[in-house]
């Protein structure tokens, strides 16, 4: 490990790091996979879904917000943090309605994978069974707000990325919203494309493209090889 | 169908200098007017102030005052804190319903009229308690709710109502050093400005002052970063959104000592180098808006506010900016986000707000209680505000006292009091509880009444919640899940998710309905949630069940079915509509719910 002044101490191992990055952003320099799903290289931090909480010098706080600091004391993989992990994920199941067996986004899934991830076996918690609405109104993209997990990604890339805010979160509570900005509140009365990193960022099936279904055979799929591999090497595409 | 008056709607965007920053205050004024905000109107917000329509459908969404839909021309919202339950609002509502024809949380068939409850209204000492078009009634009867619904259906405007139904009592029970002073407005500021502002910030450092909303930290600190950071303009912010459950201390200091909050404002804003401050003041506190804006006004012409501040070269001037039903917005940064005329969720942290506050500019931001003592301080001197006190929790604190008391109301003392003294001096009989510092706080029971109230011990924002032997904590607890299940803002997943997950669990157990595994799971999640949130709100929604599950463990265990599982759901039940539909009941088609009925059968 080299030596450095900036450099920190993650579940036992020295990283360095760069003045102003992350403690995510220097763990997937280094190759460590910290579970995450509201977080994405290319768009500005968030820290709503709680998954890369860790523990920096024993409090508990979201990998993604908090900058890392030169011999801070971080931990990641420990029991204690997949544990409560696995219900966070287990959490955002029940909350939406989710169904892998025949979602066009098994495989490419980063919920799916990240609950494998994180050892989730059942929903453990009783489902919701919320109504939400399908939005088809676009010709080529279908969200289906059934899967959002309101990570915001969408809505940051539009914003940011793509400079057409397209996309809100409304409503307070359980009854938060993905919401679109046109008259009719529908995606079709937008300008959307499917060629927008907005249709690119969705970490579940909510914002998935009309015209093909089930791409990829089984075995061929973005995360039929582990997570920590892919998602670091998608990752680092895109820095 | 209503038509909109858009020349009010007009008046109402120029009144706020259609400034998109003003986005929530702009449309509390439309809810006002037209008693609610339906999709033509939002359209027309979001293209005048050109903020995207998301934006004013999701502001819409977040605050509780605010409707999508026509609400009418009677807005009521029944206080339902555990207190206001105690003192019987559900009568109260049921009365109101059954008068009014009307059904809870829908507007009524002629659109008239619009009922629903909401949480902690700040008038637990004079419950239940009930707000009309944001104007406050309390003492609310059942008889008392028949007049104001006989009242309604006539079509009767509020300002011919009786006045004495709408009467705030603040009489201070016990008055300990800040109630009893006798503020002089301009005092502290011309001493200050004598002494200036480092010489006065190193006053209230000596003085050891620490936040009053329950937080404790230390003013001078706060104030010193904020000042000494990098930043073109500088903020103060009073924090008036007093909305944790049991607490109405800043009531009544906003009703008797505004003049000194004020000035504490000011002189934070000498401090800091700061000529702008807002008071953010709860949207249940709106009948106070009026006298509070009359207090700004005396102090601009006794030039104590407004340009050249008793003649110096110093500017410093307050707005007002109520909230709209939303308790997360006590939570400084999503208070902030409330500002700039978005939905109140807290902001990552860090940046801070004292370096990264309002438009990112460096902001100071104080409870009420906090900046009446600055302006005391700078009046009296830091060897007075150390006359009481304990070593880390010098001067002392204002306690909202509610629940089963025979005297109910403010009462101040030095911090390092014991629960014990609070209780005899306000009459608690066969108490078997007190909820110190709101449903946030903590739950003691009596081998802890020795306890006391100060930041190394009890900390607590000011309220007091006592309840005696009759009562049934479970539905304490109950009551309290609900209100932070109802008012967690969504943003992050244990929250959102983990106080729902409670509101199931809690219900199931006062129902009887659950067994020990799940007892165990749900305290399983609680870790998890108070571990994993984003903000105070999340981490500490789960105080109230893991406390009394920790104190009170078998008032838990005799609710427990002796089931290993019981379903989230009656079966049988929910055959009942289609036997209904088909005209058949099989007496064997009836299925058994229990796991020993189950069990006889096999």
């Amino acid at each position: 490990m080299q030596e450095s002044e900036f450099s920190f101490e993650l579940d036992g191992t020295d990283l360095p790091f760069e003045p102003g990055q992350s403690i995510m952003e220097a763990a997937t320099q280094a190759g460590v996979y910290i579970p995450h799903l509201c977080h994405h290289p290319d768009l500005r931090r968030n820290g709503s879904c709680k998954l890369c909480t860790v523990k920096v010098n024993g409090r508990f706080g979201s990998a993604c917000a908090l900058p890392a600091q030169a011999g801070c004391t971080v931990e990641s993989n420990t029991s204690e943090l997949q544990e409560m992990r696995r219900q966070i994920v287990q959490m955002l199941f029940v909350e939406g309605n989710h169904y892998c067996p025949f979602c066009e986004k098994s495989g490419n899934c980063q919920l799916q994978v990240v609950a494998y991830h994180v050892g989730m076996v059942d929903m453990h918690f009783p489902p919701f069974n919320t109504a939400r609405q399908l939005d088809a109104s676009h010709r080529e993209m279908l969200l289906d707000r059934d899967r959002c997990i309101q990570c915001a990604r969408c809505v940051r890339a539009s914003q940011d990325l793509d400079k057409k805010n397209i996309f809100g979160l409304a409503g307070r509570g359980m009854n938060i919203r993905l919401v679109v900005n046109s008259d009719s509140g529908l995606l079709g009365d937008t300008d959307f494309s499917s060629a927008d990193h907005a249709a690119q960022v969705c970490p579940t099936g909510a914002l998935i493209r009309k015209d093909q279904a089930y791409p990829c055979p089984i075995g061929s799929r973005l995360y039929d090889t582990p997570i920590s591999q892919h998602t670091i090497r998608q990752d680092a595409r895109h820095d | 169908m209503h038509a909109m008056n858009y020349q009010r709607i007009n008046q109402i965007l120029d009144d706020h200098g259609r400034n998109p920053l003003r986005l929530v205050q702009i449309l509390i004024g439309i809810q006002a007017e037209c008693g609610g905000i339906p999709a033509s109107v939002r359209d027309y917000i979001s293209k005048a102030l050109a903020v995207p329509l998301a934006q004013v459908h999701g502001v819409v969404a977040f605050y509780h005052f605010l409707s999508p839909e026509i609400q009418g021309q009677y807005r009521i919202y029944v206080a339902d804190n555990i207190i206001d339950r105690m003192h019987g609002n559900q009568e109260v509502m049921a009365t109101l319903l059954q008068e009014l024809q009307a059904e809870r949380g829908k507007p009524r068939a002629d659109g008239q009229v619009f009922i629903d409850y909401t949480s902690c209204t700040g008038l637990c000492d004079q419950g239940p308690a009930l707000l009309i078009n944001s104007r406050a009634l309390t003492h609310v009867t059942p008889d008392r709710a028949k007049e104001i619904a006989e009242r309604i259906n006539a079509g009767e405007p509020l300002n011919n109502w009786p006045s004495h139904w709408f009467q705030v009592e603040e009489s201070p029970r016990v008055a300990g050093p800040v109630l009893a002073s006798q503020f002089e407005p301009g005092r502290g500021l011309q001493a200050a400005l004598e002494m200036g502002p480092a010489q006065y910030l190193k006053e209230v450092e000596r003085a050891g002052l620490r936040g009053r909303g329950g937080a404790g930290f230390r003013t001078a600190i706060k104030w010193r970063v904020s000042r000494d950071a990098p930043g073109k303009t500088h903020y103060v912010i009073c924090n008036a959104d007093e909305g944790e459950p049991g607490t109405f201390k800043d009531r009544a200091l906003l009703t008797r000592d505004a003049d000194a909050m004020f000035e504490g404002m000011t002189l934070a804003g000498l401090v800091i180098g700061a000529e702008k401050g807002f008071l953010y003041l709860r949207g249940e506190y709106t009948y106070l808006y009026s006298q509070l804006v009359a207090t700004l006004a005396r102090r601009r012409a006794e030039h104590l506010l407004g340009k050249n501040i008793l003649g110096r070269e110093f500017n410093f001037d307050v707005e007002i900016h109520l909230g709209a039903g939303a308790y997360v917005a006590g939570e400084e940064s999503a208070l902030i986000e409330s500002l700039e005329g978005k939905c109140a969720v807290p902001r990552p942290r860090p940046p801070f707000t004292a370096t990264h506050g309002y438009l990112g500019q460096p902001t100071v931001c104080n409870n009420v209680e906090t900046f009446v003592k600055t302006a005391l301080i700078a009046q009296n001197g830091a060897d007075w505000f150390l006359e009481c006190g304990t070593r880390y929790s010098p001067g002392s604190k204002l306690l909202s006292v509610s629940g089963d008391v025979a005297r109910p109301g403010i009462y101040e003392y030095p911090f390092g009091t014991s629960v014990q003294t609070v209780l005899e001096a306000c009459g608690a009989r066969e108490t078997q509880a007190v909820q110190i510092g709101g449903p946030s706080g903590t739950c003691i029971t009596p081998n802890e009444f020795d306890r006391a109230i100060c930041y190394e011990d009890l900390s607590t924002g000011g309220s007091f919640m006592v309840f005696n032997r009759s009562r049934d904590m479970l539905s304490v607890v109950q009551n309290f899940i609900h209100f932070f299940a109802d008012e967690s803002c969504g943003f992050c997943t244990p929250c959102r998710v983990g106080t729902q997950l409670m509101r199931r669990a809690i219900d199931k157990i006062v129902a009887g309905k659950a067994g020990a595994r799940e007892l165990k799971e749900i305290e399983h999640a609680a870790k998890c949630t108070r571990a994993m949130s984003h903000c105070g709100l999340g981490q500490t929604a789960t105080k109230p069940f893991l406390d009394t599950l920790d104190r009170l463990r078998p008032q838990y265990e005799a609710r427990l079915s002796n089931l290993d599982f019981v379903p989230n759901f009656d079966l049988d039940q929910s055959l009942s509509k289609t036997r209904a539909l088909s005209q058949r009941d099989d007496p064997h088609a009836h299925l058994p719910q229990t796991g020993e009925a189950c069990d006889a059968r096999i």
